[in-house]
């Protein structure tokens, strides 16, 4: 049995631990030592993707890999002595999918409509390992590219057609010719991993689970324009990301892939790590920047742009991680390869954070141009208990949302500029008829109201008065005339701000005065939150014809505000109850009313 | 180079902000955060203008002009925004223009009244921060201060000290010393130039407050005192009493001065200072310093009895037993003189200057 060739795959990125991961993989190594398989491999890979189902646990065993779901340590020890010793699969505690047919990854809803290019690694390979990397063809697109002179490397990654996944957008083919023009000897190419939209977490997963991918792409992208030096700025919550990029900068370095005289060529690119301190707005270029000088950081307006006066003074670039991720395969796999995905516009595949009110959470690279209706019920499995899909929120704090009746919209940077989302950074979240679209505005701007850096007038004060209003009208004091105010300086304050946080904190509320501002009125002219959500505008009530007086709902209440005898109907009391809501989820007869 | 302004052909510069091509045109747009001696920062956003073609609005400071250039820079769009603008500072300010010292010279209360705007229509919370009156020189009123960001950008990039920068984010923003010490305690060197560069009434020379408001004072153009740089300033007088004393444009100074200029003149109200030139009297004994062993005298026979004493000492014991000190307040002009009327009339080369102390 002990001759048998498998190895333990464990999904321990941040999602993976926060889900247990660690203690799985504790277990792992306690049953293999146990069983007398102390050799077996385990390995800690990064996220997968399908953060719902994680700890994930995979036996691969004679090339066929199982996937064993929501893994607890005290079930490691049978999976092991089952089926890696004994070559049984545990069938109940598999994933699904993979019962009848291992390697289920091609064909599981959740991927198959999936194509991954940037998270080409993320799940397959040890993230610790280069020689992993190294395996699955990392590198070699360096080599190649350091074969041709550099011109030919922009002009590769122009035609590739890929665009800047850090929001913006912008071609990174004609970004990197601009800082290619612009004089030597010294320049800067940076790294944005500050990724700091809530429920953004595609540039965390890349980086804990394939950090050399971005290094390559650094080293390609600084080749092109003859950067020297280079910055990744990744933000001090991700320690896990932190710590694989150092390990992975060095192991680069020793490897001769950063230094000078890079595989033996005259191209010499050093690069440092910066950890950021915690502010969204850092993630802005010229803000960034500023915080990697030392100083405050704040943007400033441009003209001068990053390629003519960046980092110190510099000419620089800066890249998202994402967009750094997929150069290493346009360069290897050819710029048509990577063109050929995607729609006329936008070129290639874009990963998206998929949370939310959705069956199936986590992780998707999807080609560009597909349907949200695909994402949220192919990928994402369709709305849980049977719930209506209400609207999807694209772009996070500085996107929009989209009705229902637009789930066919293909996701494409043009599709959802012109339906008043944006791609963003790539979080999608999913609401169902629970949510409350002015609650989830309010939730949107309390987070650009924190995060402004204070610099001009009209986010500092704006984002907070607008955050004032919607407060007002969840809370049932709204008026009309405060939906117009409201109206009137989003549009405002999205046109004056100076940076991209100002011009894009009012989305969430324009577009959903755009939708549904039916339901903001509903707030206003009848004090009636549609959704059940703002307390301020429900209150609860128990129907004495279909109480049975089963006493429920008293025992769950966490204030007593219930009373009533035994078998009797049961009655609420208003001064008492705190809306919480827990009698009207217990009550298995609907006797409880939200109103 | 030409552009478009407001429907009117104009030649600009290239290289030039709209701002400054507006300006050169005669053409006024609504600014606080822009200073003359200051790179221009965007902060404030009064000066948003409607471009052709641009994405939003842009900030009229910061854009460069290029050619053909379509500008509206008071268009509906425009003066709906720019209105919001002020309304969301005046709804952030305490209006006791009533008893504040900068009424009458506060770019905010300017443009308010130009917009038509009475009070602040965002009502809500308010920023409250305590009057800090820690340091002799200035009174400071962060509740009234429009972040522009004149005073930090002054202090960093013109004085390159440094001492003060914004903390806090959002709405809670405050300019602030580090960890919020008193400036006694920060790097500052009270030079003031940030307080002459405020636009609004968070910070005042102490000697202003409850003193007097611009049109009471009078500005009488002065040149500093102090030193031999010569930096031109503005005494503002009520009365014959000085209320304050600002930097004014010169090639030496460009507005700004240092500490000593700008809040050292107490003497000149002060009980002792000589207003009469003050001749020892004959009888007075050796080393007695007493006032009372002092005569008025003209500024004739005050010269005639130094020039006499001088005169006599080089003659009796020889002119290396005189020597000269001359001071920086002097100009280096008055300075060359010095030292020829010591070496020429004295005899001697015992002259220096108080800067090798
Ligand atoms: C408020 C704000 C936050 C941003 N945060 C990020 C971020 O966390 N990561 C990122 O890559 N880009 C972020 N950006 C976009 C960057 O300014 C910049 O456009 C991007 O890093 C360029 O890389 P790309 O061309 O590869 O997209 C942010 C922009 C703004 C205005
Ligand atoms: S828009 Fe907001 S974050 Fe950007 S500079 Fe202005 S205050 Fe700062
Ligand atoms: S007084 Fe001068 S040194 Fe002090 S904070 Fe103001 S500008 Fe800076
Ligand atoms: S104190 Fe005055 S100069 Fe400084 S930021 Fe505030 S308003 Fe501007």
């Amino acid at each position: 049995m002990a001759e048998r060739r498998g190895r333990i795959l464990i999904g321990a990125g941040t999602c993976g631990l926060a889900a247990g991961a660690g203690a799985v993989w504790a277990a792992a190594e306690r049953a293999l030592t146990d069983l007398g398989l102390p050799d077996t491999p385990v390995i800690g890979v990064g996220c997968i993707g399908y953060c719902q189902e994680e700890p994930l646990l995979d036996v691969e065993l004679d090339g066929q890999r199982f996937t064993y779901r929501r893994v607890k340590p005290d079930q490691v020890k049978r999976i092991i002595e089952k089926h890696l010793a004994g070559g049984q699969p545990v069938t109940e505690l598999l994933l699904g999918e993979c019962v009848d047919a291992p390697n289920p990854y091609p064909t599981l809803p959740f991927y198959a409509p999936q194509n991954r290019v940037a998270t080409r690694n993320c799940g397959f390979i040890d993230p610790t390992s280069l020689s992993d990397y190294e395996a699955r063809g990392g590198y070699m697109a360096l080599r190649n590219a350091l074969a041709k002179p550099p011109h030919d490397i922009v002009e590769a990654v122009k035609a590739s057609g890929l665009r800047g996944r850090g929001g913006a957008g912008f071609p990174t083919g004609r970004k990197w010719e601009l800082a290619a023009k612009s004089p030597g000897p010294h320049k800067f190419l940076i790294c944005n991993a500050d990724e700091g939209d809530p429920g953004a977490f595609m540039d965390r997963s890349i980086l804990e689970g394939d950090p050399h991918a971005v290094i390559e792409g650094m080293v390609i992208g600084a080749y092109a324009i003859g950067a020297d030096e280079g910055y990744i700025y990744c933000r001090a919550e991700y320690p896990l990301a932190l710590e694989r990029l150092r390990d992975a900068i060095e192991q680069a370095r020793q490897k001769g892939y950063l230094g000078n005289n890079i595989l033996g060529t005259a191209h010499s690119f050093h690069l440092h790590l910066k950890e950021g301190a915690g502010a969204f707005v850092c993630g802005e270029e010229t803000a960034l920047m500023a915080s990697i000088e030392g100083r405050r950081g704040m943007p400033r307006p441009r003209p001068p742009y990053p390629a003519q006066a960046g980092l110190f003074a510099l000419p620089s670039n800066i890249n998202n991680v994402e967009t750094l991720a997929a150069i290493a395969p346009i360069i290897r796999n050819g710029a048509d390869w990577y063109a050929a995905m995607g729609t006329a516009g936008s070129k290639g595949t874009k990963v998206f954070a998929l949370t939310g009110q959705v069956n199936r959470t986590g992780l998707a690279e999807v080609p560009m141009g597909i349907s949200i209706r695909e994402i949220v019920y192919d990928i994402g499995g369709g709305i849980p208990n049977d719930r209506e899909l209400k609207a999807v929120q694209i772009g996070g704090p500085s996107g929009g949302c989209l009705p229902a009746s637009l789930l066919d919209l293909p996701v494409d940077y043009e599709s959802l500029q012109r339906e008043g989302a944006i791609m963003g950074s790539g979080g999608m979240v999913v609401v169902d008829e629970t949510t409350c679209m002015v609650d989830f505005a309010r939730f949107f701007m309390a987070f650009c109201a924190r995060e402004s850096c204070g610099k001009c007038t009209p986010c500092r004060e704006g984002t907070t008065r607008m955050l004032e209003i919607l407060t007002r009208i969840c809370d049932g004091n709204g008026t009309m005339a405060d939906l117009d105010r409201l109206e009137r300086l989003a549009g405002n304050v999205k046109i004056t701000s100076l940076c991209g946080l100002g011009q894009s904190a009012p989305n969430p509320v324009l577009s959903s005065l755009k939708h549904f501002r039916h339901e903001f009125e509903a707030h206003i002219r009848d004090r009636r939150c549609p959704a059940g959500v703002c307390k301020n505008l429900i209150s609860y009530r128990i129907e004495a014809d279909k109480c049975t007086g089963c006493v429920l709902c008293a025992r769950n209440c966490p204030v007593e505000a219930i009373t009533g005898e035994k078998r009797k109907a049961h009655v609420i009391d208003p001064e008492i109850c705190i809306k919480c809501g827990a009698c009207f989820d217990v009550c298995k007869f609907d006797a409880v009313i939200r109103g | 180079m030409e552009i478009l302004l407001n429907g009117t052909r104009v030649a600009v510069q290239p290289g030039q902000t709209i701002m400054q091509a507006a300006d050169s045109a005669g053409v006024h747009v609504p600014r606080l955060c822009n200073y003359p001696q200051l790179k221009p920062s965007g902060a404030c956003r009064l000066c948003v203008v409607q471009v052709k073609g641009a994405r939003g609005l842009v900030a009229a400071c910061t854009t460069p002009v290029a050619e053909g250039m379509e500008i509206e820079t008071d268009s509906p769009t425009v003066a709906d925004a720019r209105r919001d603008v002020l309304d969301l500072l005046v709804s952030n300010h305490p209006l006791d223009c009533f008893h504040c010292e900068a009424c009458g010279d506060c770019a905010l209360q300017d443009y308010a009244y130009q917009y038509g705007i009475k009070e602040g229509s965002y009502d809500g919370a308010r920023r409250q921060v305590e009057v800090d009156d820690r340091n002799p020189f200035f009174r400071i009123d962060y509740e009234k201060c429009v972040l522009c960001g004149i005073c930090v950008r002054m202090c960093d990039e013109v004085m390159g000290y440094g001492a003060i920068d914004f903390a806090g984010r959002g709405f809670t923003t405050l300019v602030s010393t580090p960890y919020g010490v008193s400036l006694d305690d920060s790097a500052c060197v009270f030079c003031g130039n940030c307080v002459q560069g405020c636009p609004v009434g968070a910070l005042v020379p102490k000697s202003q407050v409850g003193a007097a408001r611009a049109w009471e004072m009078k500005k009488v153009r002065s040149v500093c005192p102090y030193c031999g740089v010569g930096c031109a300033i503005d005494v503002h007088v009520k009365g014959n009493r000085i209320i304050k004393i600002e930097g004014a444009e010169s090639p030496a100074n460009h507005t700004m001065t240092c500490v000593k200029g700008r809040f050292g003149w107490e003497f000149v109200h002060h009980e002792d200072r000589l207003l009469k030139p003050l001749v020892r009297r004959a009888d007075a004994p050796r080393g007695a310093v007493g006032r009372e062993w002092f005569e008025e005298a003209t500024w004739d026979e005050a010269l005639a009895a130094a020039a006499a004493g001088i005169a006599r000492v080089r003659d009796g014991v020889g002119p290396d037993a005189v020597a000269g000190l001359s001071s920086a307040k002097a100009s280096n002009e008055e300075n060359y003189l010095f030292q020829k009327l010591l070496r020429a009339a004295v005899g001697t080369n015992n002259v220096d200057h108080c800067a090798r102390l």
